[in-house]
């Protein structure tokens, strides 16, 4: 697309299609930095979350209150040991996976299994490095990307929905293109559909953010600099629960994400990613199947 | 046919995608138990403590709650009983006996038994305790501000950090050289919050909970919050406590700020 092709380093040639630059440096740089930061919080952050692996609402939750979910081991009837997640009243199974699982061969009572966490052992002090190390590089990474999206035009040119995309008609059949695994050709090819846009403006804008302020929120340090977030949140332990929604909501965005980059041609997505360059597939020709 | 340009930068991409997932994955937890990494890591403490405490200035205070708030249990965490003959005695003799050391980097070191410390001056404050592991406690403390003892010893211009000394056997040495220990800088230390709580929920203080003092430093986590203190140091520098990182879980690993 015009509007993201200032200056281009070298172009692929692609038979096939339209080689569009796609990508700008920053975008791409913050997105590879994104990919690091992500995944070290989300697995120190299941870490942490194994320290204690009970979440309440409200103020205060400790032992002796009641929570909204917990992964811990309870006791069969005939005695043996199951572990087992409590959301709400509800009690499902789930040995192996949550509550219990096999580390090293042997049985652990842990909230996550080792493969899951970072570091692969119990340790909540390592956990708890990693974790703020890569919180404060993602934020820095956000913040560029931000200032650069913002000032490039990038938000207004490419990531804000045009006029007409938001009309019921036009998501529509935007939803059902996705359902058919429909990709666009052509000139749509070299934009964002209005489902990616608002898939995208809800990490930046909406689920990201929650997940730097509900962190933020647990932090007595930040509780008396900003002692909003404990209003806005309902307290330090509805923040802690928001915090892990909002990191299961975001990894939910990856894996489609992930499953929309397989359906629409990994090394053209990927390269894209890494060079800036994207092949837009050329219309097909009537008589072709598409 | 296929260009070899292609191919080689596909390939490179490709391999070097598999070589950082083989080698990042497993290598995670070496990397995680190499000293010289974790000190990397570790960089990001001074980071939230500058910016932490740069954003507070004025001294802002940590939430008070109401007292609907409150905890209906408050669980205690750590040592529930010291080990040592010397302080079962204290105990058992509610304290009176107990005397509490300052001294250090101060102009007049003093000796405070229970009472006199009661008399120095009494604020109460409902607040939330942060556990390390993620759970929270609301309680009522009442204590003695530590701004008030440290203006009765008197700091010399050097003191840099208050380390508080405690009868809290947690590493379990029979010969008390790992007792627990803990320290703030001068920040918190005259922070208007920060005190000498001697008394939970409008109750002395039980010994599960630390009696006859334990620390209050309402901005930081629980660890902080050190139990059975029994004497109160002014230092220069941390270097020469414990494992010189100025506390009995910052020396296993944990941070010293423990403001997030």
């Amino acid at each position: 697309m015009t509007s993201m092709s200032d200056t281009a380093p070298f172009k692929p040639r692609a038979p096939k299609g339209e080689p569009v630059y796609r990508h700008r440096v920053i975008t791409r740089i913050s997105h590879w930095i994104n990919v690091l930061c992500l995944s070290v919080l989300l697995m120190s952050g299941l870490n942490i979350f194994n320290a204690h692996p009970h979440l309440y609402w409200g103020q205060y939750g400790a032992n002796f209150d009641k929570p909204v979910m917990e992964m811990v081991v309870d006791q069969a009837p005939d005695g043996s040991s199951v572990g087992v997640t409590r959301i709400g009243g509800h009690t499902f199974k789930t040995m192996g996976l949550f509550g219990a699982s096999k580390y090293k061969g042997e049985w652990q009572a842990r909230g996550f299994p080792g493969w899951m966490t970072l570091p692969s052992y119990q340790d909540l002090a390592t956990g708890r490095h990693w974790h703020f190390f890569f919180a404060w590089l993602f934020v820095l990474n956000g913040l560029v990307y931000l200032v650069h999206t913002v000032w490039s035009g990038h938000l207004k040119k490419d990531l804000l929905p045009r006029e007409g995309e938001l009309k019921p008609r036009a998501l529509l059949l935007d939803v059902w293109n996705h359902i058919r695994l429909k990709h666009p050709t052509g000139e749509a090819a070299k934009r964002y559909n209005p489902l990616q846009k608002l898939a995208y403006l809800g990490v930046i804008f909406l689920l990201l953010p929650l997940m730097i302020l509900t962190g933020l929120t647990m932090s007595p340090g930040f509780n008396a600099i900003a002692p909003v977030l404990l209003d806005i949140f309902g307290g330090r332990q509805s923040a802690r629960t928001l915090h892990f929604i909002t990191a299961n909501l975001l990894l939910l965005f990856v894996l489609v994400h992930l499953i929309e980059v397989l359906i629409a041609g990994v090394w053209n997505e990927v390269r894209s990613m890494i060079t800036g360059w994207y092949v837009a597939q050329t219309e097909p020709k009537i008589g072709e199947p598409s | 046919m296929i260009r070899p340009s292609m191919i080689s930068r596909r390939g490179l991409l490709t391999a070097g995608a598999a070589t950082v997932g083989g080698l990042l994955l497993p290598g995670c937890d070496r990397l995680s138990q190499a000293p010289s990494f974790q000190t990397f890591l570790q960089s990001a403490e001074g980071l939230s403590y500058r910016t932490q405490r740069l954003l507070q200035f004025g001294q802002p205070l940590a939430r008070e709650f109401d007292p609907r708030h409150l905890s209906p249990i408050f669980r205690t965490n750590g040592t529930e009983l010291p080990a040592s003959p010397d302080y079962q005695l204290l105990a058992d003799q509610d304290f009176r006996g107990w005397k509490l050391r300052v001294d250090g980097l101060v102009n007049r070191p003093v000796e405070l038994t229970l009472d006199q410390l009661k008399a120095v001056k009494t604020r109460s404050q409902i607040t939330r305790h942060d556990c390390v592991e993620g759970w929270s406690a609301i309680g009522k403390w009442t204590g003695a501000p530590l701004s008030e003892v440290l203006m009765l010893a008197g700091l010399k211009p050097n003191a840099r950090y208050i380390v508080f000394h405690c009868a809290d056997d947690m590493g379990g040495q029979p010969d008390g050289t790992d007792l627990y220990y803990e320290s703030i800088d001068l920040v918190d230390a005259f922070h208007p919050q920060t005190m000498l709580a001697y008394a939970l929920n409008d109750k002395p203080l039980e010994v599960g909970h630390g009696a006859p003092i334990r620390l209050r430093v309402e901005r930081q986590l629980g660890y902080k919050q050190a139990k059975y203190v029994m004497r109160i140091e002014a230092v220069d520098s941390l270097a020469r406590l414990g494992k010189g990182k100025g506390g009995y879980w910052e020396d296993l690993g944990y941070e010293w700020y423990a403001g997030i």
